[in-house]
């Protein structure tokens, strides 16, 4: 018995859908494989892995936490993904993001105004812009590969971070910790219940999957920056700029990095530290992927990429497994959904022999 | 005197991990394949060494198996560009956070303990010799395999029908394959040597330069190898001038902050990362040699007709 690898005449839309499920359950299966030869019984440590971390109010709190700047991000980066504008350096986005909002927060003088935590979403923003203009200068005018820059200033960005809460920014009063004072209450996203540390900073990413929605169905410019993606003769033929797409692409991503970068430091951590981020800019990505860079699927991918955190974090506390599981898992599920992808161009078929 | 000896020798061994992982990317992208998970490659080499070597395995051992590890994750990338013809960023990419993941998991168990399974040789009378001696031939076994490597690859590419064949695979893979070149296969046989050789890398960071396995240890190494086999133009003797330039700025980066310079060692730290920014943007500039040494069909899946 034999296969065929054939093309299709044209791409299977039921499998584009379809390629995400079938990852998620190869990443199942081989996952379990892994447990089994860790000496773990596979169904219990996956009931462990995947379904124990949601079944309280607080999992669920902290599920829909963390999913939050996954699929804020995702939307982000699909934008350009869209347009094959390589952002990889949303982590960096995010840390500049969180280090520009932090600063507004502890210095603005008006600490208790209102208008404090909307000037920190602003400086979360344009921070995260900043530094992503940079690549996308670089890119559009110089001709330079962003993938290489925006990776290189995520190692800047990391190091920045580390002067600050090392030297200038460090609390005194903090027992020499590397952190910053904590950001006063006004400079806080209200959480739904104190119980709880899900906040108010939801409904940024809510708006944000609407608007990623919008631009890239309804508008004109989100058609163009697809088209430059998917044909770039065709679109250049069409006069459509691919220095544009440069631009939007990185800016709109860098927004959103910098975004969640501010809300973690305004929601839960409530300070800068270097915890800042446990890699939401390079889970946003694969979100971006699984999500088939539309917005409802990065909805549904930012909630899997966050259980895979949680998780991660539950076996390792309930049966002592390693942290770096969340990671494998990350990158076997982008592994399993690039090879279910090739059924979206491709079929098998099976060759029977002629006796 | 010996402030320059210490900074030349230093810059030679910390430019090694990157000649290793950018000669091997080299012959990768050489044949037409880009591989972007390099630091995940690295990785997995920087762990399964130190286990080994933790083991009770002799160096060379160590260095062989983790050749091999790295030969194997860059096989999950092979199938994935190659066989399932998918987008060899994303795969890249895949590799790179998946390594991540795997090595953290695999060194878990060593980690921050020194190793010493690596020496420096000592030649009689070579060794002894003052200045020449500790400038040429006081290293350890790796840097000298590292310069082997380098003749070996040079030579291949541009000496031997074997290179001519990669090189035609990676200018035109549809001429290669009509005259009867399977394609596919030696895609795949340049991109396990890449992995090998990023393994090696990796290896040579966590037994030989640290030595002590660190989670993330290559900080971002492989992804400057990346850059630097496109500072390099494509070309060998490149590659490893591109590599002593940026163990060069480690060296005085180091150095910089033993001295007590005065800026914060942060500022120091980011230096490697900013020139490699600078390097490509300089090179970038100079689209006639880029396009003149550039695989045409780098990054670009092949599917043999019919």
């Amino acid at each position: 018995m034999r296969f065929q690898i054939e093309q299709r005449s044209q791409p299977s839309a039921a499998m584009r859908f379809a390629a995400p499920v079938v990852a998620t359950a190869l990443t199942l299966i081989a996952g379990s494989i892994m447990f089994a030869f860790l000496g773990h019984d596979p169904v219990a440590t996956l009931v462990a892995f995947f379904i124990s971390p949601l079944s309280t109010m607080n999992d669920i709190s902290e599920w829909l936490l963390k999913a939050s700047p996954l699929i804020l991000i995702g939307c982000g980066l699909a934008i350009g993904f869209r347009a094959n504008v390589w952002n990889i350096g949303a982590e960096g986005q995010l840390v500049i993001g969180a280090i520009a909002a932090t600063g507004v927060g502890l210095f603005f003088p008006f600490q208790e105004s209102v208008l404090l935590l909307p000037l920190m979403i602003l400086a979360g923003m344009v921070a995260g812009m900043a530094w992503a203009a940079i690549p996308a200068f670089l890119r559009a005018r110089l001709n330079t590969n962003e993938i290489l820059v925006t990776l290189m200033l995520t190692y800047v960005a990391t190091f920045v971070l580390s002067y600050l809460v090392h030297g200038p920014w460090r609390d005194p009063d903090g027992f020499n910790y590397p952190q910053t004072a904590l950001l006063p209450e006004a400079a806080m996203f209200a959480p739904f219940d104190y119980a709880y540390r899900v906040n108010t900073s939801i409904f940024i990413t809510v708006a944000a999957v609407i608007a990623m929605w919008v631009f890239t169905e309804r508008s004109f410019l989100g058609y163009k920056m697809s088209v430059g993606g998917a044909a770039p003769l065709a679109a250049r033929y069409a006069g459509f700029k691919e220095s544009s797409s440069v631009w939007m692409g990185l800016l709109i991503g860098g927004a959103t990095a910098g975004i969640a970068g501010m809300a973690e430091a305004s929601g839960p951590l409530g300070q800068l530290s270097p915890q800042i981020s446990p890699g939401y800019g390079f889970a946003a990505i694969i979100v971006a992927f699984i999500g088939r860079l539309h917005a409802f699927g990065i909805v549904l991918g930012g909630l899997l990429l966050s259980l895979l955190y949680i998780g991660g974090e539950a076996v390792q506390i309930d049966l002592d497994l390693p942290s770096s599981l969340t990671r494998i898992f990350q990158g076997m599920l982008l592994f399993f959904l690039l090879a279910a992808d090739f059924l979206i161009f491709y079929r098998l078929r099976l060759l029977r022999s002629v006796h | 005197m010996d402030l320059f000896i210490a900074i030349a020798t230093g810059t030679v061994i910390a430019a090694t991990p990157l000649v290793f992982a950018a000669l091997g990317e080299l012959v990768v992208e050489k044949s037409g394949v880009l591989n972007l998970g390099i630091e995940g490659m690295m990785l997995i080499g920087a762990a399964i060494a130190v286990m080994c070597v933790f083991s009770g395995l002799p160096m060379m051992a160590a260095v062989t198996i983790a050749a091999i590890a790295g030969a194997l994750s860059a096989l999950l990338f092979g199938v994935l560009a190659l066989t399932f013809m998918t987008n060899q960023y994303a795969a890249g990419l895949a590799l790179a956070i998946f390594g991540s993941g795997v090595s953290a998991f695999i060194g878990e168990d060593f980690g921050s303990t020194p190793t010493d399974a690596v020496n420096n040789l000592h030649i009689p009378v070579l060794s002894d010799i003052p200045v020449i001696g500790p400038l040429f031939f006081q290293y350890d076994p790796l840097v000298y395999l590292s310069f082997i490597m380098f003749g070996l690859i040079t030579w291949f590419l541009y000496r031997t029908k074997g290179g001519l064949i990669v090189r035609t695979v990676g200018e035109s893979p549809q001429s290669a394959h009509a005259i009867g070149y399977p394609v596919i296969a030696i895609r795949y046989l340049a991109v396990l040597f890449g992995g090998a050789m990023a393994g090696i890398g990796g290896a040579y960071l966590s037994i030989a330069y640290t030595p002590l396995w660190v989670e993330d240890m290559t900080a971002g190494r492989g992804w400057i190898s990346l850059a630097l086999v496109v500072f390099s133009t494509w070309r060998p003797a490149r590659v490893v001038l591109g590599a002593w330039l940026f163990g060069g700025m480690t060296i005085l980066q180091l150095q910089g902050q033993a001295l007590g310079v005065g800026v914060p060692s942060e500022v120091l730290s980011s230096l490697p990362y900013v020139a490699t920014i600078v390097v490509l943007v300089i090179i970038s500039q100079n689209r006639q040699m880029l396009a003149l040494n550039f695989p045409a069909s780098l990054g670009k899946p092949f599917r043999p007709a019919g």
